[in-house]
């Protein structure tokens, strides 16, 4: 039945391809731990997009409860983390997953440098990852603010701050993340929440695919 | 086979008009012991991933995720402090070449340097050898900048009393206890600690809340007369009945704020 299925979807638009492309390619030896043990370094990049999933699935969960508005985040948190069931799981995947996801970003980061990994034809797709690691400092930037309490306020002050004395651009860069000259209120969590939620994912989402493309177009770098 | 410009393709399809066998190389084509990824390979990927994961989640539970208290911005005491990863540019802004008039270069100049080198760095350093003895320029910098970030990182951290700020800045519920002002404590507490921890127990610059505290009955006396963290000894000026009687409260306070 499902060979049928498939053979009448391969008949009109041949997947077979794409499958190979996801799946039916050989892993060669110099990156199977199995056969050399160093080469768990080779999972790093791997459990990081593990852990980028957790975070798209466990912040999807949060969004149920969360509510971006200054006399409701904080309560909204307060009460998903005392009362909702499995609440206090859910957003602590969130919150240690986007340090982990930090943490094993730069383990994969340095695992690519220092194998010169990053070299010809491969300058792009080291390119694209780097995107990826400043996508995740934004994300974890502004995801800090969203739980309204001391420690996300003031050190969303600090970083409105230092965004502001960025030459040129600073003030309008300022009015752009905060949303008012003065004040860090309502309308800069509304926008630091689009802004988690929605722009940044968006490019995240862009960036992993190029990431993932370029690997399968270009094969994992040969043995050192 | 032709690549790049000039292609010609099927329609408007992304199939070449020069076909070429489309058949892959055997397996048997690649050197080394290869392994299939799907599904053998893909099985231990999985394995791996759910051992880790066993370990996320215990991290998870070992260590619930932290709240503070509600954002007061007119709280003047509070230190702003950022996720640990930004700690490194925190740490930086503080010495004198990267403050005051030199802030852009602290801000902007130094990390703009850093992290554009790690983006160009395929162009920077673009030998043909992959080895790092090969390379030694491009690992020297690396290792002195990751030396620099973990060096930033912990002395900014190590500066920090953690547990006297997650004190400071306990979350309150929303729809705090009622305070009973009749009671015979209250009396002690406005003469001995409102000036710290406000009217109603909620804290302040100077005190955390009191409401929702985990101490024991001893524990609570102990602090009055000790002190604890920042809290100096002595606070409490009365008789050991009137401690008693404070104690009462408190603890009353806390029963209630816990139904």
């Amino acid at each position: 039945m499902l060979q049928k299925i498939y053979d009448w979807i391969d008949e009109r638009v041949d997947i077979t391809p794409i499958w190979r492309d996801i799946a039916d390619h050989e892993v060669p030896e110099h990156v199977n731990p199995a056969h050399h043990f160093s080469a768990f370094v080779y999972c790093f990049g791997g459990l990081t997009f593990f852990v980028v999933v957790i975070q798209i699935l466990s912040g999807m969960f949060l969004t149920m409860y969360y509510v971006p508005d200054i006399e409701n985040a904080w309560k909204s948190v307060y009460y998903l983390q005392t009362e909702v069931a499995h609440g206090q799981i859910v957003r602590g995947m969130h919150h240690w997953g986007a340090s982990i996801v930090i943490v094993m970003l730069l383990l994969h980061t340095l695992r690519v440098f220092f194998q010169g990994a990053y070299k010809k034809p491969r300058e792009l797709n080291w390119m694209v990852g780097v995107l990826i690691f400043f996508v995740m400092l934004g994300l974890g930037f502004t995801g800090y603010l969203l739980p309204w309490d001391n420690k996300a306020f003031f050190a969303t002050q600090v970083g409105l701050q230092m965004a502001e004395q960025v030459p040129i651009i600073g003030d309008e860069l300022k009015i752009l993340l905060a949303g008012d000259e003065e004040i860090v209120g309502a309308q800069t969590l509304t926008r630091f929440f689009a802004i988690h939620v929605f722009f940044l994912p968006a490019a995240l989402f862009a960036l992993l695919a190029a990431h993932f493309i370029l690997i399968r177009r270009q094969g994992i770098s040969g043995p050192l | 086979m032709h690549r790049g410009k000039g292609m010609k393709f099927v329609g408007d399809s992304r199939v070449s008009a020069s076909r070429t066998s489309q058949i892959p190389k055997d397996y048997s084509e690649y050197p080394g012991r290869t392994e299939a990824f799907w599904p053998n390979f893909l099985l231990k990927e999985w394995l791996a991933g759910a051992v880790f994961l066993v370990g996320f989640l215990i991290l998870t539970l070992a260590h619930p995720s932290p709240l503070g208290g509600l954002a007061d911005p007119t709280n003047a005491a509070f230190i702003p402090l950022p996720d640990w990863y930004f700690l490194f540019l925190y740490e930086l802004l503080k010495y004198e070449f990267a403050s005051g008039q030199y802030v852009l270069l602290g801000m902007l100049g130094i990390p703009g340097l850093a992290f554009g080198a790690l983006l160009l760095a395929p162009f920077l350093d673009n030998g043909p050898g992959r080895r790092p003895h090969q390379r030694p320029i491009a690992v020297i910098m690396m290792m002195l900048a990751l030396t620099a970030t973990i060096w930033l990182t912990y002395t900014s951290a190590s500066h920090v009393d953690w547990e006297a700020r997650a004190a400071m800045d306990q979350p309150v519920p929303p729809a705090s206890v009622e305070i009973d002002t009749s009671h015979e404590g209250y009396a002690v507490y406005e003469a001995n600690c409102m000036s710290c921890h406000g009217e109603s127990l909620e804290g302040g610059a100077a005190g955390p809340t009191l409401v929702g505290i985990e101490y024991s009955a001893e524990e609570i006396a102990q602090i009055a007369q000790e002190g604890i963290n920042t809290m100096p000894a002595d606070m409490f000026k009365g008789t050991p009945e009137e401690l008693e009687l404070l104690v009462q409260f408190i603890t009353s306070v806390n029963e209630q704020a816990a139904e």
